[in-house]
């Protein structure tokens, strides 16, 4: 595949304007699909969890998963949208393997949710809104594998296998308006939308909302027009793009791609686009008209919806504060730097230190441990830093040190202890017997030897060489396996060489 | 007359990978033609006046608890498919036709 030309982003940017619109599928965690009893669960054997209904068989019957529509109608909300009065499926014709029923079960004029917006702040402090035509819920299509070839990919496979495990489960498609106006910050604003409308949903609880597993995909629509024209640019749609780095490489890379074929004289075709991550460009799918005919007609074997407004509103008092402004309040209420507490979000977090923070520990304390030692155990175990301890086990381990319990360096071996399964850090520091030694008596014990051992250390100290001390202060850390305050060892060392430091400005 | 025609019947039948035989095509084709005909004439007298209606029963809101209920074993489900491989169905390259 020949590399395309790209044009240089600024000067893409000075001659056209960019119009961009995304479509993003947010795939709900229910327990069940939507339309049959079938798990909605993801990594289990190839199609296990599939009946008649999700298999397209002869006599399958759809039944409306009700936590489906409840979560749809919640992310709705959530997002601004008005809830239509009267809501029905339709079918979405097409012949492809991925769906076994040829034809997807989705919405088409009578979408459960539509006309919302999305206020989303940009790095620069800009605001900007992006306006929702419409949310409305869907099943996913199957799992593809593409054998055979020599890429994996779909062009060159000898032949394709499904899994339909995760055939008909249920989506939302949160399609905005067209967003112009986005200039040179429309990459960004690409990715900080998707990844507030990821944040949103994960608040809500709808979704597991893990873009590495598929639970939030982007379609990412761009389309240029030369500066002082009106008339829109043919668009492109680059398909499920799979992060949120990806939806901002992708928006950069197309508007880079059409810019240079525009400016050669070229004209841009109106198709799909395969987004790869691996080499960081989009290739060509398949041509797209509006005029595609999905021969959409309302689904017969589904009544239609008509959630009553007293249910609307029930959802709407069960809607949790919006992330934006949770953002807002807990940096204030924490005091952290806006580096600190980007730390934290992008780090995932955030719920993992509010909820340290509400098991007693101090703010930064909670955000030190999280985002040092905790990620940095989690990281080397490949899962996420919150799955690996409870945040009140890492508060009482917070308050082990902040008593002087425990110095930092036990606290991290009692940590491994908890994360290892071998009870709460106080049964930890007790089975593994890591607290501190406070007893001066031993400590003071164990300076005395070491002074009388290093004769020329003494003489050093007394002669006001205090940096010699070390050398004391670790033959006694080293008596004491670790678990000394070395702070208090020094002062003790001082003490007992005679040098007391106490009450003497340096 | 009908506007469906032998060649539609038959590109539908290989994208939904359904064997046909000449003379099932001409039975379908003819079949189609008339169904096609039959709503014509619905949509003759489906005037203004009369509500467009996507289903028969005056139902809403038909909803199923989300309750997992058994699926089917993993033979069951691939029992069906001409072509497996291991516990996923085998299905022809896909974008040969396009």
């Amino acid at each position: 595949m020949a590399k395309p030309e790209l044009m240089d982003y600024d000067k893409a940017l000075e001659l056209f304007e960019p119009v961009l619109g995304f479509e993003v599928h947010v795939e709900l965690n229910t327990k069940t699909k939507m339309f049959c009893g079938c798990a909605n669960e993801f990594g289990s054997g190839a199609n296990t969890n599939t009946c008649p209904t999700c298999l397209g068989l002869p006599g399958g019957l759809p039944q409306v998963n009700h936590k489906a529509i409840e979560s749809s109608i919640r992310l709705g909300l959530a997002l601004g949208c008005e809830i239509a009065e009267h809501s029905r499926f339709a079918r979405k014709n097409y012949f492809y393997p991925d769906t076994a029923k040829n034809f997807q079960t989705s919405q088409y004029d009578d979408p459960i949710c539509h006309d919302g917006s999305l206020t989303i702040e940009l790095e620069s402090g800009r605001l900007v809104t992006v306006e929702i035509e419409r949310a409305h819920m869907e099943d996913d299509a199957g799992k593809l594998t593409h054998m055979g070839g020599s890429t994996g990919r779909i062009q060159g496979a000898d032949y394709s296998l499904v899994d339909y495990n995760r055939g008909g489960v249920p989506l939302v498609e949160i399609v905005t308006q067209m967003i112009e106006g986005a200039e040179h910050d429309a990459p960004e604003i690409g990715r900080t939308y998707v990844a507030g409308i990821r944040e949103i949903a994960k608040a809500l609880g709808v979704s597991n909302a893990r873009m590495e597993e598929g639970n939030v995909r982007c379609d990412a629509n761009v389309s240029l027009r030369p500066r002082g024209s009106k008339v829109l640019g043919t668009r492109t749609e680059t398909k499920n793009v799979n992060s949120l780095r990806s939806v901002e490489r992708a928006v950069r890379y197309e508007i880079q791609r059409q810019a240079a074929v525009l400016a050669a004289g070229g004209t841009i075709t109106q198709e799909t686009r395969h987004w790869h991550e691996d080499t960081g460009i989009t290739s060509a799918g398949r041509p797209k008209s509006d005029a595609d005919d999905y021969r959409y007609f309302p689904e017969p074997d589904l009544v239609p919806m008509a959630p009553s407004r007293e249910w609307v509103e029930e959802l709407r008092r069960t809607l949790p504060e919006p992330p934006a402004a949770r953002r807002k309040r807990l940096q204030a209420d924490w005091g952290f730097a806006n580096l600190e507490f980007q730390d934290v979000v992008n780090s995932d977090l955030m719920d993992a230190v509010e909820a340290t923070v509400a098991a007693g520990a101090s703010a930064q304390s909670a955000r030190k441990w999280w985002t040092g030692e905790v990620a940095r155990l989690a990281n080397a175990a490949g899962v996420a830093a919150d799955s690996l301890v409870q945040p009140a086990q890492l508060a009482a381990l917070i308050a082990l040190v902040d008593a002087g319990t425990l110095t930092d360096r036990l606290a991290r071996q009692v940590l491994e202890g908890v994360i290892a399964g071998e009870g709460t850090p106080a049964e930890v520091v007790a089975s593994r017997g890591l607290a501190v030694v406070s007893d001066d008596g031993a400590l003071i014990a164990a300076i005395d030897e070491a002074l009388s051992k290093q004769p020329d250390v003494l003489a050093k100290i007394r002669d006001g060489k205090l940096q010699a001390a070390g050398a004391v202060i670790g033959a006694v850390m080293k008596a004491m396996r670790g678990q000394a305050d070395a702070a208090r060892v020094r002062e003790l060392v001082l003490e007992r060489a005679g040098t007391a430091e106490s009450g003497t400005v340096e | 007359m009908s506007a469906i025609t032998a060649e539609q019947v038959a590109h539908l039948a290989n994208l939904a990978r359904i064997d046909l035989s000449p003379e099932e095509i001409t039975n379908l084709t003819i079949d189609l033609g008339q169904i096609v005909d039959s709503v014509a004439k619905v949509q003759e007298v489906a005037t203004a006046d009369v509500p467009a209606t996507s289903h028969p029963m005056p139902l809403t809101n038909v909803f199923r608890e989300d309750v997992v209920v058994p699926s089917l074993s993993v033979e069951q489900a691939l029992s069906g498919a001409p072509a497996r491989a291991g516990d996923k169905f085998r299905v022809p390259a896909i974008l040969d036709e396009e």
